[in-house]
């Protein structure tokens, strides 16, 4: 995923390499569930890719396998909520977002039931596998629901957060994680509200708007052009909805130039969010989203996408460099 | 309530969704007509639930899978005093929660619907967490024929019997038709018993307008760790001759000459029955 430079920088950074954001949910999980026994998991086939199999030995009465049925899934996720479970379907995002789209939007959000829905191995984490295993697509039409509180975390504080918070919300939540062992970003004593953006770094030449597993790229990107004199900001919107409009605008009002980025298609995701709601609140600056453009996308492993499109250190130091004009 | 009472009761409730329908200017008008016998004994005679026990977690879960009948279901929970009758003259007005589908903001309604082949899988998470508090409620949903071709009712179909949930009873309105015509012609499902027999299911065939076959098939103990099928050969657009039958009633909306001519013939089926 990274460049011997990359790494270096990480270093500099004294970043510390964690887990895979999938593992931190699996494990988050099965503890709140050891102290709840109302949580339930439900999977489609899919305890592996989830990392559930050890809460599945664990809590085998907290499991329900439904087979590889994701509408299934997720309208008896439904079901299990409405009858005062606190009900967690797991399943890769790419069929739970495009195959059981229906029935997050009617049973889950239209009904207003507290279920969590958890979109596995999301973006390009299944890279070599193709498109068939892409969700480039997810952020975008769970934006197009209504009622639903939508988180993409960034490392694995921001994971257990996220978790934590489903467990106990009384509305519709949507997760996405990916599978990719994660830096650490956040200080200890970093508090995570959703809803809340949470600036990484601080600077005023220009800000990176960025969520879920991209972060890390932004972060270092930043420190690289710090030492070229350009001061960028890092804001890692876990929450995409609701959005938080206010940390938004305020980088785009103090800040040169704004980038978003995401692991993601640009039609219709964080940077069009992003977009919106600078130039509804009147703040025209240069602007450029980056993700996954709106083509097949280039046959390889999630790192060799995301270097062909830009969400690497190089290519994120490199766009800041041509947007600002420096 | 006897036979007759519930029998009596139903012309009423068959008089109010049509009128219903007529002032909402929309409506599914044959559907609503050959499940509201199914409703009726439900409401009346199965379910375990009331307006004032709506909210217990041990209540009977009724989710309408076909939710495009919502005008039946709408008038049995009027009648049962789920919300006022005159509520229902806002059905599909504007600003009203009456839509023309199921959701929850009405009193009595568990859970939206709409889209078919929805309801199977919702109930089969709602069975669940029944076993798994142990707690003796049942679960009905209500699907169409036409809706059996959506394949989410199959997957659901095996993980019903996978679980073994027989606290879990699913009523087909056999109707055997559907917007564009016979469901044989459009999608056959037939044999319907063989099919869900072979996912694991117990399968009762009843006709869905008598009274004493509806209620022992609603009521008879399940077979222990099956789920139960129940198949109601219904007719479509039941007790309106001109409508029985008749694939356009689908969502036909009776203008005011068939709205008067409708409801006479409910007036002499009422005469018939109270003079019996
Ligand atoms: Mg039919």
């Amino acid at each position: 995923m990274f460049t011997p430079a990359a790494k270096t920088m990480a270093e500099k950074l004294g970043l510390k390499m964690g887990r895979a954001n999938l593992e931190e949910f699996a494990a988050t999980l099965e503890e709140l569930a050891k102290a709840n026994p109302n949580i339930i998991a439900v999977t489609s086939d899919s305890r592996g890719s989830g990392k559930l199999a050890p809460f599945g030995k664990a809590l085998p009465k907290q499991i329900v396998e439904v087979g590889i049925a994701e509408q299934n899934l997720v309208g008896i996720t439904a079901g299990l909520a409405a009858c005062g479970k606190k009900a967690f379907g797991v399943s890769p995002s790419c069929f739970l977002t495009a195959r059981a789209l229906e029935q997050i939007k009617n049973d889950v959000c239209y009904s207003d039931v507290p279920a969590v829905l958890i979109g596995i191995s999301s973006g390009v984490s299944y890279g070599a596998l193709g498109t068939t295993h892409h969700s480039l697509h997810d952020l975008a039409v769970l934006r197009a629901i209504n009622n639903l509180t939508l988180i993409v975390p960034a490392d694995n504080f921001e994971s257990r957060e996220a978790i934590r918070f489903a467990a106990t919300a009384t509305k519709p939540v949507f997760v996405r994680f990916g599978k990719a062992a994660m830096y650490h970003l956040h200080q200890p004593e970093t508090k995570f509200e959703v809803g809340k953006a949470i600036t990484l770094r601080d600077g005023n030449d220009v800000a990176f708007v960025v969520t879920g597993e991209t972060a890390i790229h932004a972060v270092l990107a930043a420190a690289q052009l710090a030492e070229q004199g350009v001061q960028a900001r890092v804001l890692s919107v876990h929450t995409v909805k609701p959005l938080d409009t206010e940390s938004i605008l305020k980088a785009g009002r103090e800040c040169s130039a704004v980038i978003t980025v995401e692991e993601h298609m640009v039609n219709g995701g964080l940077g069009e969010a992003v977009a919106s709601t600078l130039l509804q609140a009147g703040v025209c600056k240069s602007f450029r989203i980056v993700g996954i453009p709106d083509e097949e996308t280039v046959p390889g492993a999630q790192a060799d996408i995301f270097r062909h499109y830009g969400i690497s250190m190089e290519g994120l130091t490199e766009a800041a460099v041509k947007l600002i004009g420096k | 309530m006897t036979d007759q009472e519930l029998q009596l009761k139903v012309i009423s409730l068959r008089r109010t969704m049509l009128r219903l329908i007529h002032n909402a200017g929309a409506g599914h008008t044959g559907g609503g007509l050959s499940c509201m016998d199914i409703l009726n004994v439900l409401y009346n005679r199965v379910l375990n639930v009331s307006p004032q026990t709506f909210t217990s977690p041990t209540r009977d879960r009724y989710v309408q899978s076909k939710g495009h009948c919502v005008e039946a279901l709408y008038t049995v929970l009027a009648d049962r005093g789920f919300f006022p009758a005159s509520d229902l003259d806002t059905v599909c007005r504007y600003q009203s929660h009456y839509v023309g589908h199921p959701t929850r903001h009405i009193p009595g309604i568990e859970m939206n619907t709409g889209a078919l082949g929805h309801g199977l899988p919702i109930c089969i998470g709602m069975a669940l967490a029944g076993k798994m508090d142990s707690a003796n409620y049942r679960v009905f949903t209500l699907l169409g024929d036409g809706e059996l071709a959506e394949g989410s009712n199959w997957e659901a179909a095996l993980a019903a019997a996978h679980y073994k949930l027989d606290n879990l009873f699913a009523i087909l309105d056999h109707n055997t038709l559907q917007i564009t015509g016979h469901t044989r012609e459009v999608m056959c499902n037939e044999p319907l018993a063989d099919k869900w027999r072979a996912f694991g299911w117990t399968v009762r065939c009843v006709n869905g307008h008598d009274y004493a076959e509806l209620t022992k098939a609603l009521t008879d103990p399940p077979e222990s760790g099956k789920p139960t099928f129940i198949i109601a050969n219904t007719v479509k657009g039941k007790g309106v001759s001109f409508m029985e039958n008749v694939a356009k009633w689908h969502h036909g909306v009776p203008n005011e000459t068939e709205l008067k001519q409708a409801l006479a013939e409910l007036d002499v089926a009422e005469a018939g029955l109270k003079s019996a």
